[in-house]
């Protein structure tokens, strides 16, 4: 039984940040029926700037608790990917909005690509330690394990993800998103800024791109010009699991991608007798993938319920 | 306009042929005649900063062999490095390995990882070019019975073998848990480390596997820990060795941790952020400071290019001994100076190097290793006067 806690935990922990980052990709879907492909390197570029802000700091000798020097890289981080967001949004898709669907979608791999090999020249090839500064204390629940960082990462995430629902649902700027996700030309006609919007869109969705990232090279130790790839393959995923354009889906699909390659990777070796090893477990997240859009293919929650009248 | 177009066309095929043309046949600025010698390693992805260590222990051979002033033929030689990325790829080493062999290079020093030396050793050999393998340490590799195929490391037979060894009469293991990266080495090493546990008396609890590419290690290690292990071996390299320690750690698990070769470097250290302390790992061939060319080597690579990664010392002496047997042999053609190689007995950085008639290197040594204090500390060396199998 604690195994299946531990693994349980596990899960979350990933599985919200995968919700974060997914986010960003259903949140741009809902509204431009785009798929953000260079969102996965926003995630990479925020785990990279804070580990060479984390790093610049940390050999400046400058001595802060390390939640502090953490924090530091991660508000230089956010506003760095808020930033990388609107370009990317001006220079790559702006130009293309009335172009085929194709075109974007080809200028989205581009820009991955050029940002992968930009943060290769700038940061190298190698993996970036994280240095241990974050408190990482465990504690026992029922024979399981879980350590400061795992509950903060969650934590925040969930915050982070209320927070962003209160924004969308409650908010003036939150109103003329969904206005715009419905009807972009009678929403500019209703006099919202449709352009800004669009762009508030994207700088909102790398901000928790860039939390993400941080997160998850805090969390494994490690960050890597293409970790964002992975990534950013698995939280579209989740996106998709969900329903894409849809917020509430976004976050389910994360949680629910987490846990079962979790589960899978715990269970799958004693399920099929040795069969398939726990090397399987990407594959066995994409065959849930593939499960549920046979049967529901706008997702679990349906596609940008939210939305609809 | 397309009568134009045809003579841009064949005026640039021509210019191609007359640079092809000379290329081949002409000497370099110096009147020297060129030596290819062909380096191939993973320059890019998780395992860029190994390739790019080996890539300059054989630049520096190079430049070392160069500065001599080395005639062969009664002409005088200069070694040219050609190096390629193989990704840590299977198939990319391939497409590379041809390209190199449409390159016509004198010799092959490479690749890094067992997984992309095996299949590549085929197109070598069918191409007639030496290959020296610095780092490919599956057995499989030189069981081919490819004559142009050699390594200057000792394979994993022995390497397992004295880990498991070292695993349960030094540990005192008696619930092993393997995990591998499911790659040629790391399959490979993980397999005769299991035989080697099992044959002295350990029980095999679990055995999981992940990939060359992945960072999360919690859901396999959570699965090792319900076995109660109490001595965790990772068939792979440091890239996912060392955030797996980090992690293990995490999760609070009480077992030792034990890699190969793949783990044994400081990167290691630096990615487990903290966590190393007390992981143990082997390495074939003696610890740098008991090498016979080690401390002068290890010095004068520092000097030029930092810290040693892993393998760059044997990189150094594949490819010195391989010009050494172009020296003997009077050749650079593969053809002429293989069977001067396979039997040379050369002193190296390394060790004193002579093959066997697979092509392995005899009288290899297996040395442990511990981290303690935040770097890898030699625990012993075991074998070195036993012939590779």
């Amino acid at each position: 039984m604690d195994i299946f806690l531990q693994q349980l935990i596990n899960g979350l922990v990933l599985g919200s940040v995968y919700a974060l980052i997914a986010l960003g990709y259903t949140m741009v879907y809902g509204i431009l029926e785009l798929i953000n492909f260079a969102h996965g390197e926003v995630v990479m570029i925020g785990a990279m700037v804070t580990l060479a802000v984390v790093n610049m700091l940390m050999a400046s000798g400058v001595d802060l608790p390390g939640l502090m020097i953490v924090a530091a890289g991660l508000l230089v981080a956010v506003a760095v990917c808020m930033a990388l967001g609107f370009v990317i949004e001006r220079i790559a898709y702006r130009p293309l909005r009335r172009a085929p669907r194709l075109a974007p979608l080809i200028t989205a791999i581009g820009v991955s690509i050029v940002l992968q090999n930009v943060a290769m020249l700038i940061w190298g090839r190698q993996y970036i330690s994280f240095p241990p500064i974050l408190p990482s204390t465990r504690h026992d629940i029922a024979g399981a394990g879980i350590t400061d960082l795992q509950i903060f990462i969650f934590v925040l995430a969930l915050v982070l993800m209320a927070g962003l629902v209160l924004l969308v649902q409650r908010t003036r700027i939150g109103r003329a998103m969904r206005a715009t996700a419905q009807a972009p030309e009678i929403a500019g006609l209703m006099g919202v800024n449709v352009n800004a919007v669009i762009s508030f869109t994207f700088i909102l969705g790398s901000a928790l791109a860039a939390i993400a990232g941080v997160m998850v090279s805090a969390y494994y130790g490690i960050a890597h010009y293409y970790m964002g790839f992975l990534l950013g393959l698995k939280a579209f995923t989740a996106a998709v699991l969900g329903g894409i354009g849809n917020i509430a889906g976004a976050m389910l699909g994360g949680l629910l991608l987490g846990v079962i390659e979790s589960m899978a990777a715990g269970y799958i070796g004693d399920l099929t007798g040795g069969f398939l090893g726990s090397h399987y477990q990407d594959v066995f997240a994409f065959f849930v993938l593939i499960g549920v859009l046979v049967f529901r293919p706008s997702g679990l929650l349906g596609e940008r319920v939210a939305e609809r009248p | 306009m397309k009568s134009r177009l045809l003579a841009v066309l064949l005026a640039t095929m021509l210019f191609n042929l007359a640079a092809c043309g000379k290329k081949d046949t002409a000497p370099g600025a110096d009147g020297a005649v060129v030596v290819k010698i062909g380096s191939i390693q993973p320059l890019t992805g998780p395992q860029s900063h190994l390739g790019k260590d080996n890539e300059n222990g054989t630049r520096m051979a190079i430049d070392d062999a160069n500065a001599k002033g080395i005639s062969i033929g009664g002409k005088k030689v200069r070694f040219e490095l050609f190096s390629e990325d193989d990704q840590a790829d299977p198939k990319t080493a391939t497409i590379v390995a041809q390209k190199m062999v449409d390159e016509k290079v004198n010799g092959i020093i490479g690749h890094l990882n067992s997984g992309t030396t095996i299949p590549a050793s085929k197109i070598y050999f069918d191409a007639g070019i030496v290959q020296i393998s610095p780092s490919a340490t599956n057995p499989k590799y030189t069981e081919q019975g490819f004559r142009t195929a050699f390594r200057v490391m000792p394979n994993d037979v022995q390497q397992g073998k004295a880990l498991g060894d070292f695993a349960v009469t030094r540990l005192g293991a008696k619930r092993v848990a393997i995990i591998d990266d499911r790659t040629a080495y790391g399959q490979g090493l993980a397999d005769q480390f299991g035989a080697a546990a099992k044959a002295a008396g350990a029980e095999i609890v679990t055995r999981q596997y992940t990939t060359d590419k992945s960072t999360d290690f919690m859901a396999i290690l959570t699965a090792v820990k319900s076995e109660n292990a109490d001595v965790l071996f990772f068939g792979g390299m440091d890239a996912q060795g060392g955030p797996m320690m980090k992690q293990f750690k995490t999760l609070g698990l009480n077992a030792k941790f034990l890699m190969g070769d793949g783990g044994s470097t400081p990167e290691f250290i630096k990615l487990a952020a903290g966590s190393a302390e007390g992981a143990y790992s082997s390495l074939p061939g003696l610890p740098l400071d008991k090498m016979p060319g080690g401390k002068a080597f290890g010095d004068k690579f520092t000097a030029k290019y930092g810290q040693i990664q892993l393998y760059a010392p044997y990189c150094y002496d594949a490819v010195s001994v391989m010009i050494a047997a172009m020296q003997k042999a009077d050749s650079i053609d593969p053809a002429k100076y293989l069977p001067v190689l396979a039997s040379i007995v050369y002193d190296g950085v390394t060790a004193k190097i002579s093959f066997d008639t697979k092509g392995d290197i005899k009288d290899g040594a297996i040395t442990l290793y511990q981290v303690k204090n935040g770097k890898w500390e030699v625990l012993e060396t075991v074998g070195g006067a036993e012939p590779a199998k």
